[in-house]
């Protein structure tokens, strides 16, 4: 038996993931357990959880990756000073103390912190570093239904590279091409993320989800001064309109004044119809450069398959145009595409790619559903609802299925919390408030009373695999929410001329389909696919639903508050509950209705947690 | 020690010879450089050192 335990840490996620054999185990962010959204510590809780989970000590763990090369990282850095001096001086003096102080000494600082997990650690041999797109890589093709593949990962930066093609086959991944920073696909879409008012590395989902209310107007404004696309989707950015290389910003003055506007500030300035607009225009600019990729890639390698990963491989909205066209028979992206996804993937890496060991199994996704994180038993759970105080019924599972899905006809919104927790930035169903996407007035509610965030952001229909086609332009799997397909025309409402003509966000208040709760303004819905073999209580959940009501979708967000990581224990999700205007919170078998609570259980949520 | 053997067999791999002097010159004065604090400029940019 060989262990090889993976860590992502000190960037954005930090995760552990663990898989023996090849097989995988167990993985988990460490903003799960620390409560501190994206928290980028070394993910001592999540190391302690995985090993735990396997059954192991660290010292009995025969190998331990990091996502990462320091070293490589450090050279970046210099050369990147030395090519900007002096203008990079201010965030040389930031970034130096502390490589000097820590970064550097990575490998040191790992042992030291390995041996607070477990003090009888003291093999350095057993560390290895894996390079950042390597481990993106990995985590995209090995756990793939693929033998042979496409791979392509994008995001802000690695060491050098901010986007890199390779080539996997059976158990080996090659490297064939990269672009190095600062050009970076990543960059631009977080530059545009910080100029939007939003935060840097969260709130890009947002600018995403703000486009399809605002036009593509300043699209070629962006193609002719910002971004320097080829016919093979490679491509350069111009460094005169950005600072994030050598200043401590994103963007600068040239940048503000090409649109005309200073960055908003979210503190005292709305959204408006300019935002969206911008919104639109960088969306369409990333989906070109994902299309010319993916073109060009099927094109000259000739293989009928596409594995992604990387922080834009979260563009759930570009993921869905490359399927559409069609450009590769069969597409898979790593539910963990950020970061966090770098722990597992620098475990695979070295198992496969160095170790040189077989792929067993290569006909089907090896991520479980990505269901790779904590569980609690029954007994857990009650004992746990007991020592809060909660009143709560336990019910057998066909009837808890029925009540549930009973309720959620009715309008309720329902927190609901089973088996293991998900590994990615998505709530699949383990994790997730659900509600009824027939409802108009559910996105609303759910926005603004569940989840505390901006009501012009969608949610997400999760529905059962057999009749996804029904409902959607789409026949695939898409069981991590990371394609984006419209609503099927049969099932969209056509807006009167009257409609048609408001503009951005006014467009949210009319009935766009059947389900307008998973309908964005566009009709394109984050699909979610639900398999039995994955999630069969919540795939039970929706069989139920449609049996009652018709409709197979429901509404799934992930089951926190808007900063909040998305809940773990059994007590961080009644917490939620009794924080914020869930009516019923399901958990395991134990059913709990808001009502019956006590009230002085109720607290002030939402002021722990930062707004992203 | 274990570090400098490290760094200096990846300099040769890497052939990155000309970043050495670079470096002995930041570790010369590191120490006034370290003295300085390293601050969090998250919510601006993102995390690229």
């Amino acid at each position: 038996m060989t262990s090889i335990l993976g860590i992502s840490a000190f960037y954005h996620d930090s995760a552990a993931s663990i898989i023996i054999d090849g097989k995988i185990v167990a993985a988990a962010q460490e903003e799960r357990f620390t409560r501190k959204k994206h928290d980028s510590n070394y993910p001592h809780k999540a190391v302690e959880f995985v090993l735990k989970y396997s059954n192991l000590n660290l010292s009995e763990v025969d190998n331990i990756v990091f996502y990462e090369k320091p070293f490589l990282k450090f050279e970046r850095l210099l050369e990147t000073y030395v090519a900007f001096a002096p203008r990079g001086f201010i965030q040389f003096t930031k970034a130096m103390p502390l490589w000097l102080r820590e970064k550097l000494f990575q490998k040191k600082m790992l042992i030291d912190y390995l041996k607070e997990n477990d003090e009888n650690f003291n093999d350095e041999r057993k560390i290895f570093f894996s390079e950042h797109h390597m481990s993106h890589a990995a985590s995209a093709f090995f756990p793939s239904p693929f033998n042979e593949a496409i791979i392509l990962t994008a995001d802000g930066v690695g060491e050098w590279a901010t986007s890199t093609v390779a080539v996997g086959k059976n158990n080996n991944i090659e490297i064939k091409k990269e672009i190095h920073f600062p050009h970076s696909l990543g960059l631009l879409y977080s530059a545009f993320t910080y100029y939007t008012g939003f935060k840097v590395n969260s709130g890009e989902y947002k600018l995403m989800g703000l486009a399809p209310y605002g036009e593509p107007k300043y699209k070629n404004l962006i193609k002719d001064n910002l971004i320097d696309i080829k016919k093979d989707g490679s491509f350069r950015l111009n460094q005169d309109y950005f600072s994030y290389a050598t200043g401590l910003r994103m963007t600068n003055e040239k940048f503000n004044n090409l649109f005309g506007k200073k960055p908003r500030n979210s503190k005292n300035e709305k959204i408006t119809q300019f935002h969206m607009d911008v919104a639109s225009s960088i969306q369409n600019v990333t989906e070109e450069v994902m299309l010319k990729m993916a073109e060009s890639l099927r094109e000259e390698y000739n293989l009928k398959n596409l594995c992604l990963a990387g922080g834009v491989a979260l563009n759930c909205v570009a993921n869905g145009k490359i399927l559409e066209k069609k450009i590769f028979d069969k597409i898979w992206i790593q539910p963990a595409a950020g970061d966090a996804g770098g722990s597992l993937g620098s475990a695979l890496a070295l198992w496969y790619n160095e170790m040189k060991k077989d792929r067993k199994k290569i006909d089907s996704d090896q991520m479980q559903g990505s269901y790779l994180g904590p569980e609690y038993s029954q007994n857990d759970i009650e004992t746990k609802l007991k020592e809060i105080g909660a009143n709560f019924e336990v019910m057998k599972e066909e009837e808890l299925i029925n009540k549930t899905a009973e309720d959620l006809s009715k309008g309720k919104a329902i927190g609901w919390f089973q088996g293991r927790m998900e590994f990615g930035p998505r709530a699949l169903g383990a994790r997730s408030i659900l509600g009824d996407p027939r409802s108009e007035t559910m996105q609303k509610d759910l926005n603004l009373k569940v989840k505390y965030r901006e009501s012009f952001r969608p949610f997400a229909p999760s529905v059962l695999m057999d009749d996804v086609s029904e409902w959607f332009n789409i026949k695939e799997e898409s069981p991590y929410m990371l394609l984006v397909s419209s609503v099927n025309k049969r099932k969209q409402i056509t807006m009167s001329p009257n409609q048609s003509k408001l503009f951005g966000i006014e467009k949210l208040n009319i009935k766009r389909s059947e389900i307008p709760a998973t309908t964005h303004v566009d009709y394109s819905a984050r699909i979610q696919t639900v398999h039995k073999e994955t999630n069969s209580k919540y795939y039970k959940l929706l069989k139920k639903f449609k049996e009652k009501t018709g409709c197979p979708v429901l509404v799934n967000t992930s089951f926190n508050v808007r900063g909040e990581p998305i809940v773990n224990t059994p007590e961080d999700a009644f917490n939620c509950f009794m924080g914020t205007e869930l009516d019923i919170l399901v958990i395991g078998n134990c059913y709990l209705y808001k009502s019956s609570q006590d009230q002085k259980l109720k607290k002030d949520y939402t002021s722990k947690f930062e707004l992203d | 020690m274990s570090f400098l053997v490290e760094f200096w067999q990846f300099l040769k791999v890497r052939k990155k010879y000309w970043l050495l002097p670079t470096i002995i010159v930041l570790v010369l004065f590191g120490g006034l450089i370290i003295l300085s604090q390293g601050s969090a400029v998250a919510p601006f940019i993102y995390t690229i050192f």
